[in-house]
């Protein structure tokens, strides 16, 4: 059944590429179209295929975490005779299957952002090193309280209670950075360290954020670090805080770097986030794909690690000693969404 | 001579006892079992005691505190106002998967029509008020008139209205530090109403008024009363003159309107204005209606209920985050809930018991 699979796969692959001669197929696939993340990345992908000449076909789930889709866009991708995929997967491990499938059939597959499980089950990973990016805010954190920093009461407001891999990279890495014992770096919430109050989830949304910080102040009023996955996360958490008047005496750090985000490091209510570029990220893939179809070349990992490290960089208006990071002025700049 | 028919002494020799039932010795459970069956949001009402009272005991003030409790209202608020309107239509026979989606566009008219077109907040807000009711209206009239499946049109307008809200707002958010600083009027429903260690909102006082409001109508207008006889048996309700698609299509309407509050609500409780906020509300709002023991087969139950099956849900979400429980275990009680609340229903329908 596999062979069969494989070789009308290859078929089809072949009848598709004799079709159309010359040109150069390829395929993005993200979680959804209305995250301005994915929109940022869409639209990296579509100038850069505009410029050297590539067909762009886009696909996206319906909703976060919609995986069936996701790989109805890879068995259609293959079909079309797309030289690679970029994508970004919202289930890690059950899309291998398919991805392998893609492999199988000659497309070059290129994670955009979340590696796949295992990480290898794709040609290359493009993205944030986002254990560096958590250890970015942790670092700017410990450095912003000084002395304090001994009894901080630290709220962490993750993702999803599936603990995917972006958000416990994330997690694992402010508290590294904070100086905070990780026990299994592979999850997070087995901590031991007094300092931490509690985790509690968000789904990366405003109301999530809210309601997690009023969940975790209820427990403890006098936390004064807030760690979020996200920007609308930290925001939903400024707001349980305001109604409670401690906005101005609690550090809210977050990860991101998107407009509204950096908007919110100028006004005070982020002290520090650390910034991503999805739209390099879409772009170098496509020149990847371009290479690949041309001399049968694969993208390479940055230098110790395992994946190609598209940059990380701190915002705050606040600068601390041992930490570089840019103003908010310069981060809009550079912003998305 | 015959004796001619002498009808009176039938009458005469006839008991004079009016018909009735006969009354069994019922004891206690009989009792309490008559009493359920009378008073629908009773049941709901022990369960959220109870939690109450498990929490307090376990948790002590942290969780027993003015302060605790009102924050369970605050969470419950926006679940609260939408399972309202899921309770009229549930009362109708109706189910509504769209009242997440209208709640959310609702919101998103009310940010994008200030921000983007300039009008005044206050028409703004009308506006959001106006787009609820209306695509709640065509509910209304794509199940009353069109005669399709109320499950199937709610389907299909959820997905319809979520697409819509997102290419409308191209998924932008309006940051909460510019609704404030150019119209505060969005934010209005999350005002802070402070009452010794209670903190309470508007969009809190909303919600208990509503609920307070709609059980009154429900119980002592005649479109209350329509409202039940079309979910219990529509062709009977027809028969003695019950304008039953007008009080399809004016329920459905009401939802929208009471949904696009919610919306409103939104926007005062996360400060921001985000099209992707709201995505499980029609979910929750069918587990508020459910645990608060209103029949999912029409006219049976009572919007107290409702509001003490959103509470319940509350105190188990917070109580069980107080005890350090991992965010799971309350999904799993809540199913666990919901399964017993529909049992509980089907016990006391036993009216024979």
């Amino acid at each position: 059944m596999k062979t069969l699979l494989k070789t009308s796969a290859i078929a089809l692959t072949l009848m598709a590429g004799a079709a159309s001669a010359e040109e150069i197929g390829a395929c993005l696939v993200t979680k959804t179209d209305t995250n301005p993340f994915f929109v940022k990345m869409r639209e990296g992908a579509e100038a850069k295929a505009a410029e050297l000449g590539i067909t762009l076909s886009s696909y996206a789930g319906k909703v976060d975490g919609d995986h069936e889709t996701q790989v109805a866009a890879i068995e259609t991708c293959i079909a079309s005779g797309a030289k690679g995929i970029l994508l970004t997967a919202s289930d890690t491990s059950s899309i291998v299957t398919a991805v392998q499938q893609a492999r199988d059939a000659g497309l070059l597959v290129i994670a955009l952002d979340t590696p796949l499980d295992p990480v290898d089950a794709a040609d290359m990973t493009f993205a944030t090193d986002n254990f560096l990016a958590g250890e970015l805010i942790g670092k700017w954190a410990a450095a912003a309280l000084g002395d304090d920093a001994k009894n901080a009461k630290i709220a962490m407001l993750d993702l999803a209670v599936s603990q995917p891999t972006v958000g416990v990279l994330r997690d694992q890495g402010f508290l590294q950075g904070f100086g905070i014992d990780l026990g299994d770096p592979n999850r997070w919430g087995d901590e031991t360290d007094p300092r931490i109050v509690g985790n509690d989830v968000t789904a990366g949304n405003e109301e999530g954020g809210r309601k997690a910080m009023e969940n975790l102040l209820a427990g403890d009023p006098m936390i004064n670090v807030v760690y979020t996955i996200n920007e609308p996360a930290a925001a939903g958490a400024y707001e349980a805080l305001k109604s409670i008047g401690r906005e101005n005496d609690v550090l809210i750090v977050s990860v991101d770097g998107g407009c509204p985000g950096v908007s919110n490091v100028k006004d005070g209510v982020i002290g520090a986030t650390s910034q991503q570029y999805p739209l390099l990220m879409a772009s170098k893939g496509i020149e990847a794909i371009a290479a690949w179809a041309k001399d049968g070349v694969k993208p390479q990992a940055t230098e110790g690690k395992d994946f190609f490290d598209t940059g990380v960089t701190l915002i705050t208006d606040k600068p601390v000693d041992g930490v570089d990071s840019i103003d908010s002025a310069k981060g809009a700049e550079l912003c998305w969404g | 001579m015959s004796q001619p028919d002498n009808y009176e002494t039938a009458v005469s020799s006839a008991t004079s006892e009016i018909a009735s039932f006969s009354e069994k010795e019922k004891g206690f459970i009989g009792h309490f079992h008559h009493a359920l069956h009378t008073t629908p949001a009773l049941v709901p009402l022990i369960v959220l005691v109870a939690a109450i009272g498990v929490f307090g005991a376990v948790l002590g003030s942290k969780f027993f505190s003015p302060f605790a409790l009102t924050l369970i209202l605050q969470q419950v608020q926006i679940v609260g106002i939408v399972a309202a309107a899921q309770s009229l239509v549930i009362l109708t026979a109706g189910i509504d998967l769209s009242v997440g989606a209208i709640a959310v566009i609702s919101s998103v008219v009310m940010g994008q029509f200030t921000f983007r077109y300039g009008l005044p907040p206050v028409v703004a807000v009308a506006c959001g008020l106006a787009v609820g009711t209306a695509i709640g209206a065509l509910n209304g009239w794509l199940i009353a008139r069109m005669k399709l499946p109320p499950f199937i049109v709610t389907l299909g307008m959820w997905q319809i209205v979520l697409a819509a809200n997102f290419l409308y707002s191209a998924n932008e958010t309006i940051r909460s530090q510019e609704i404030a600083a150019e119209a505060p009027l969005l934010q209005l429903l999350g005002a802070k109403l402070q009452i010794g260690g209670a903190v309470l909102t508007l969009g809190v006082v909303f919600l208990l008024c509503l609920v307070l409001l709609l059980a009154y109508v429900l119980r002592h207008t005649a479109w209350g009363r329509h409202v039940y006889a079309v979910g219990d048996d529509p062709e009977a309700a027809e028969l003695s003159g019950v304008n039953v698609k007008m009080v399809l299509i004016s329920v459905y309407a009401l939802a929208g309107l009471i949904c696009a509050f919610a919306g409103w609500a939104l926007i005062g409780r996360i400060g921001s204005v985000s099209p992707t906020s709201g995505q499980l509300l029609n979910i929750e709002s069918i587990t508020a209606v459910v645990i608060g023991g209103i029949s999912l087969f029409g006219g049976r139950g009572s919007i107290m209920g409702t509001f003490f099956g959103a509470m319940i849900v509350g105190v188990f979400t917070l109580g069980l985050r107080l005890l350090g429980a991992d965010a799971q275990w309350t999904y799993l009680l809540i199913g666990a809930l919901i399964i017993a609340a529909v049992a509980v229903d089907q016990w006391i329908r036993k009216v024979a018991a």
